[in-house]
């Protein structure tokens, strides 16, 4: 338990990158670059936890109440949202390259010339 | 304004540890489901249920304002922009 | 490079870098072991230095605002960036909304998704407003009330159609309320500046309770406006991915 959060997060991270490698097509390769993205997130408010304690809020608990460390999970809430919007233009630019080549297979892709 | 002040029931550290490792598990699996389904509507259900599946985590790492973030980005928002552009490159092959 | 190559090639890479990710793993404290100081000092003098017992979102709009400020602006460039790339190109036309709502040959969405979405569409805008104006009590705050607020205006789009999705949110008025959230918050924090203060310093009164409506000086008013940027940038997104692939056809079919 010392430290099957971080293995799984390496988990995540190679079975991800994985599927972006070997992708047939582009909206696949999103998808597979959100779950790497997700790692990410496991690692951060992994880091951050603390045994025994609670969520850093103090509505209705004693102030000196251990909690978690809030620095990670600020940074974990913005970048949830903002790489959302990320993978929205993404797929904006998916949907063109489907336009102007007719093909969303990258290894395609990578061949045609203008 | 808050209610009265009074000392919260924390999970004992065991019981933690066996959920924490569960929901750990399941999001690895969820993960590789994800990336392994080819298909692609049935791609976007499995990133839908990994976003649930995250959000579960997130709670359960005591992290309850990411768990809101998560799910409602990764349960409806980008499953609805990805089914979007799916609709889309499809409605230009036919 | 053919696939299997490549997959080897994949495999070695990975291989490497899980080496060196798990030898690094070993000089890290262990879950759950947190050491670092600044965790502890911030939660044990948010409360008193802000007044918000929502100890993330004083994080995020107060003791971290200007990170928080480059993220929405992010957010904004990324909105604009989809409605640029989505733009009408040389070779297509553009159908207006009235005649593809006259000439559908689809099938209609069923009663009871039209009839659920609309019921909704109401308290999830509630929830939403509730959410991105409440940072600083409970979890919540304005990136997780603007992405709501959003999804009260799919719920909109699911229930009727896409004119009416237009109707309720056109793209001028959301492009304006997008802007005027992220000006918001950098105004506040040029107002700091104005009176001799930081940038972004939490100079508005901070209240006498913790954690109630009106407490936490600039970081209702931060998140209140981030709420807006969020919804209205997640609108401008879902609306244009639907313009395009409701509307715009190539030319000559």
């Amino acid at each position: 338990m010392q430290y099957f959060p971080f293995v799984v997060v390496a988990w995540i991270l190679v079975i991800g990158l994985y599927g972006i490698v070997t992708s047939r097509h582009l909206v696949h390769l999103i998808m597979c670059l959100i779950v790497v993205q997700s790692s990410t997130y496991v690692l951060l408010l992994g880091v951050g936890y603390v045994t025994g304690a609670v969520a850093p809020y103090f509505y209705d608990v004693p102030v000196h109440t251990p909690a978690v460390d809030p620095v990670v999970q600020a940074l974990a809430l913005t970048d949830v949202v903002v790489e959302a919007a990320v993978t929205a233009l993404l797929l904006a630019f998916a949907i063109q390259a489907h336009k102007r080549f007719g093909t969303l297979d990258p290894q395609e892709l990578v061949s045609l010339k203008g | 304004m808050s209610a009265a002040v009074s000392t919260p029931y924390t999970v004992p550290v065991a019981l933690m540890d066996v959920l924490q490792v569960t929901v750990l598990v399941l999001v690895a699996v969820g993960a590789t489901a994800v990336v392994l389904i080819r298909a692609h509507v049935r791609q976007v259900l499995a990133l839908s249920v990994y976003g649930v599946l995250l959000a579960v985590l997130f709670l359960v790492f005591q992290a309850p304002d990411v768990t809101l973030s998560e799910l409602t980005v990764g349960s409806v928002a980008l499953p609805l922009v990805l089914l979007l552009t799916l609709a889309k490159i499809r409605k230009r092959e036919e | 490079m053919n696939p299997g190559l490549r997959r080897w090639v994949f495999l070695a890479g990975a291989a490497g870098l899980v080496a060196f990710y798990l030898w690094g793993l070993t000089g890290l404290p262990g879950f759950g072991d947190y050491p670092g100081p600044y965790g502890f000092i911030i939660n044990r003098i948010a409360v008193a230095q802000t007044r918000a017992t929502g100890v993330v979102s004083a994080v995020n709009f107060d003791y971290r605002g200007i990170d928080t400020l480059g993220e929405e602006f992010i957010l904004l460039a990324a909105a604009a960036g989809v409605s640029v790339v989505l733009r009408r190109l040389r070779g297509e036309r553009e159908r207006s909304a009235v005649d593809e709502a006259a000439d559908r040959d689809v099938p209609s969405t069923s009663s009871a998704v039209r009839m659920l979405a609309l019921l909704f569409a109401g308290p999830v805008v509630v929830v939403g407003w509730w959410l991105a104006s409440h940072a600083q009590t409970s979890p919540s705050g304005g990136f997780q009330g603007g992405v709501i607020l959003a999804t009260a205006f799919i719920l909109v789009y699911l229930s009727g159609e896409f004119l009416v999705f237009e109707r309720f949110s056109p793209v001028a008025l959301t492009e304006v309320v997008e802007a005027a959230g992220a000006a918001g918050f950098a105004a506040i924090g040029v107002s700091a500046v104005a009176r001799g203060l930081p940038y972004l310093y939490n100079f508005l009164p901070l209240g006498s309770t913790p954690g109630a409506v009106s407490s936490s000086g600039t970081i209702v008013l931060i998140s209140f406006f981030v709420g807006l940027e969020v919804a209205a940038a997640f609108i401008l997104i879902v609306g244009e991915l639907l313009e395009q692939t409701l509307l715009i056809r190539q030319r000559g079919g």
